[in-house]
């Protein structure tokens, strides 16, 4: 139980340093992998855990841990790309829609209220279902629905901020707009931005693993986990290591990724305990 | 009152306008050509005249807002079309799989309910204690596993090895459990977290504090003096966490290969079988702003406050 008794800095860092391990890892991937991910081996096809394969083999002969410390890159690439994109875009939109009001603000909160009527999963399935499975789609997907979660909460701190007196201080002294926002809003408003960044890390990579699972995201032969998974889900009774390490894999950065997230909240609201 | 209830039903018909628009529009931008489509599904090679009529037929010559008032014409009387692939109503293809997605719903939401509300009390009951660490970490991972691996697992350890459960029949009554549970552990988490966090924000306040000095139990407060006050809250963070159920059902229905909507349309998605993949998407819409009204409602119901301003 120590680990509740450090204080919020500690945990933090300590938080930090694991999401490291996890991108160092995932960076690392194709160096430290054994084998070709993508060579098959038609002599040892589903081979359990064995000191030459440690994870065990798929169904064509692929070494599992080889494909999942190269489809680590492909996971995370994918998620911190895509949330970079949609954090930018998102407060971009939001400080518009925060700073402008009127015709603007209201065009573009209802084009939100919209997308966000979509379960995140099922507007997702709409949009890959209708123009067809692919990564390309999956991201598409993704990225219209997650940016409205970024806009909406800047608009809304965006709107508290506006009236704040650092930034009355600011268009006192004769700051342009985008000044304005640089210099004087986005400083008080990032905190909270940051911390719902960090949080929806865990969520995102989830979502794009659970599309390729479905067969909507990543295709085979590519070695992502969520595909893998979808892959060996045929040989779950002959041969579960198929299914149990890229899962377990997904798993464990997930939580590295929230515990990151709950510290960050922590570190940074001081408020919230 | 009235009033603000009027004016949310107003907004959910026009959310779902939009919604319905939205789903048309991207099956308009969709690369294939249903016509081509329905011939392919039954191993017809058309002439180019066929294909003509079958477009004209299909009322794809037409331009795209007609397309789309004529289609949303049906829709809001249920017609939702013909499936290409199989040539039966959507709507008929709708009404045989909705009991069993309905079913598996209404098992994980009672499930999660008594959980999380237990799980989350008891947390702040014993706030600090072994009890709460141990709830939290659950919670936590709970909130971590991808569903698809967690049913995974518990058909790997509960049907493969135990033999607890069979997967061949879907409509026993038993077959349930795996799914419910699958679908609704992640669920758990989520509001086990959210129930503690608005009931120990509330532990802090001054009525407490005066139940206290009372003399009153802790639980007496918890369950008599704190619960009614945020059970509004509860009722719309529920109403969001559907969200999450709903896309959940899809996976759940994938894996334990249970036939509801979610299989139809992750089937319909396979086969480009664009009427269906449109009715489906446009159904969950309608249900989740559904409960999300009928939530609000509850918490305005609920909650003095809410009422009196308005839901504002």
């Amino acid at each position: 139980m120590n680990l509740f008794q450090l204080n919020k800095q500690h945990q933090f860092i300590i938080a930090l340093s694991l999401a490291a391990i996890m991108v160092t890892l995932a960076l690392l991937g194709p160096l430290l992998a054994p084998h070709d991910p993508l060579e098959t081996d038609f002599v040892q096809i589903l081979t359990p855990p064995n000191p030459e394969y440690l994870l065990g083999t798929d169904q064509v002969g692929r070494c599992i841990l080889s494909r999942l410390l190269c489809g680590a890159r492909i996971s995370l690439g994918m998620t911190f790309g895509m949330l970079s994109m949609i954090f930018v875009l998102g407060i971009f939109i939001g400080t518009a829609a925060g700073m402008r009001g009127g015709i603007t603000d209201t065009v573009i909160m209802r084009i939100a209220d919209t997308i966000l009527a979509f379960p995140d999963l099922i507007f997702a399935i709409a949009v890959v279902g209708l123009l067809g499975p692919g990564i390309t789609n999956t991201i598409c997907a993704l990225a219209i629905i997650w940016w409205t979660k970024f806009a909406r909460l800047t608009r809304v701190l965006v709107r508290t901020a506006i009236h704040s007196e650092a930034v009355i201080a600011g268009q006192m002294a004769g700051a342009g707009t985008v000044k304005l926002v640089r210099h004087y809003l986005l400083p008080t408003i990032l905190p909270p931005l940051l911390t719902q960044l960090s949080l929806d890390i865990g969520n995102m990579m989830l979502a794009l693993a659970g599309l390729s699972f479905l067969g909507l995201g990543v295709q085979p032969p590519t070695p992502e986990w969520g595909s893998m998974l979808s892959e060996g889900r045929e040989y779950l009774q002959s041969a579960p290591w198929l299914v149990i390490y890229p899962g377990l894999a997904t798993f464990m950065v997930v939580v590295v990724f929230n515990i990151l997230g709950d510290a960050t909240r922590k570190y940074l609201n001081p408020e919230i305990s | 009152m009235l009033r603000s209830i009027l004016r949310k039903i107003v907004e959910m018909l026009l959310v779902m306008l939009a919604a319905s628009f939205l789903t048309f529009f991207l099956t308009w931008l969709s690369p294939g050509d249903p016509a081509e489509i329905y011939f392919e599904c039954r191993g017809i090679s058309p002439s180019n005249e066929i294909l003509e009529e079958m477009r004209k037929k299909m009322g794809l010559d037409q331009p795209f807002i007609l397309q789309y008032l004529h289609w949303l014409a049906d829709m809001t009387t249920l017609d939702a079309g013909i499936s290409l692939r199989t040539g039966e109503p959507v709507a008929d293809m709708i009404q045989r799989r909705f009991a069993m997605t309905f079913k598996l719903s209404l098992v994980a939401i009672g499930v999660m309910f008594v959980f999380s509300f237990f799980l989350g009390i008891l947390a702040t009951l014993k706030a600090g204690r072994f009890t709460d660490y141990i709830i939290r970490f659950f919670s936590f991972a709970a909130i971590s596993v991808p569903d698809f691996w967690l049913g995974l697992m518990l058909i790997l350890s509960f049907i493969v090895t135990f033999h607890w459960f069979k997967l061949t029949d879907p409509y026993a009554p038993e077959s349930v459990v795996l799914p419910a549970l699958t679908l609704a552990i992640p669920l758990i988490g989520r509001y086990t977290r959210q129930i503690q966090a608005v009931i120990s924000e509330e532990m802090t306040r001054e009525y407490v504090v005066g139940a206290r000095a009372r003399g009153c139990r802790e639980w007496t407060i918890v369950l008599f003096h704190v619960l009614p006050g945020v059970l509004a809250g509860l009722a719309t963070l529920f109403g969001l966490s559907c969200a999450l159920l709903l896309g959940g059902t899809v996976i759940v229905e994938t894996i334990f290969s249970w036939p509801g909507l979610g299989s139809m349309a992750i089937e319909s998605i396979t086969h480009r079988d664009y009427p269906v993949i449109q009715a489906y998407v446009l159904i969950m819409v309608c249900i989740y702003v559904s409960i999300n009204f009928i939530a609000d409602v509850i918490a305005e119901l609920l909650d003095p406050r809410l009422r009196l301003s308005g839901g504002q």
